[in-house]
């Protein structure tokens, strides 16, 4: 084990800003990318079902 | 056997490459999860203290893996783009415009560390240096590919002019892959190599090998996720997207 506390874990042995500044943004990235890839599909599905329904009401 | 022909070319159709896609999703991150896991705990509580760089360098548990796939999603676009220009297939195209992004990010994630690390072990935050301007280079033919396919209307004319210049881009991948054996820069050489043994401690490597696997299967499942939603944009007017279940509900 690298570590005895929880202290040391996070003072990275000084550098502290370089690692957690990189892991730190790479993980934002990588949790905002699917979303903005769920949130795209979710825009487009919404826009086929509303012209669907304004299909279906064009035929009553 | 003749009647036993496994049509390959059926998933070569949007319309069955979409449920498809949705179905393999799931898995993939399931094993980025867990090669996540597995990778982070090895680069925080397994490799040990680097003598020379002290914990600094464990930022390479994430820039080697980020660097790769910039460089190999790359490939992969260009190959599906110039596999479009070539059989002007339809999902090709869609392919390669949803690899693009995940690429340009990995580009990102790779210069950011790169910088993150430069910083304490050069004590500059960036340089002139050949690999770091190739790899800059790399990122901004990722953007230059994401404008120019959103700067034209017609998504078949998009891919093609795409296309052209993500297969002229290729040449820069070479040029970061051994920029740093061709000139003398400021970047270290390879820790990895194909040709030899690792110069690298064994536990060190596997952390970046696992690190490595985990950013191929996020990569793998966000382009998915990404072309299936292309899929559905761009194949909005036909009859198989209106009778899609989410469609109807």
């Amino acid at each position: 084990m690298n570590w005895n506390s929880p202290a040391e874990f996070f003072a990275m042995g000084g550098y502290a800003l370089y690692v957690w500044g990189s892991f730190v943004v790479c993980a934002v990235i990588m949790v905002m990318e699917p979303m903005l890839a769920k949130m795209r599909q979710k825009t487009i599905l919404r826009a086929l079902h509303r012209e669907r329904l304004a299909q279906e009401l064009d035929k009553q | 056997m003749s009647n036993r022909i496994i049509h390959w070319f059926k998933f070569a159709s949007p319309q069955s490459f979409y449920p498809l896609a949705g179905k393999m999703i799931p898995w993939f991150w399931a094993l980025t999860a867990v090669f996540g896991a597995i990778g982070l705990w090895i680069s925080f509580f397994v490799a040990p203290t680097d003598a020379v760089q002290g914990e600094g360098y464990r930022i390479i548990f994430i820039h080697v893996p980020a660097s790769w796939m910039s460089m190999f999603i790359y490939m992969v676009m260009a190959a599906w783009a110039g596999l479009g220009l070539a059989l002007n297939t339809r999902l090709s195209g869609m392919m390669a415009q949803a690899l693009a992004p995940t690429g340009a990010l990995m580009a990102f994630i790779s210069l950011w560390t790169g910088a993150f690390w430069g910083k304490p072990m050069w004590g500059t935050w960036w340089v002139w240096d050949a690999r770091l301007t190739s790899e800059l280079i790399l990122f901004f033919l990722y953007i230059g590919f994401i404008a120019l396919q959103a700067a034209i209307d017609d998504p078949r004319r998009a891919d093609k002019a795409g296309a052209i210049l993500a297969l002229v881009g290729v040449v820069n991948v070479p040029i970061i892959y051994f920029s740093v054996k061709w000139w003398n820069t400021l970047h270290q050489g390879a820790s990895v190599s194909m040709m030899k043994s690792p110069s690298m401690a064994q536990t060190m490597l596997w952390g970046m090998l696992i690190m490595a696997l985990c950013f191929w299967m996020y990569s793998i499942a966000v382009a998915l996720m990404r072309v299936r939603a292309i899929i559905l944009e761009r194949e909005t007017h036909t009859e198989w997207v209106k009778e899609l279940p989410e469609v109807k509900q």
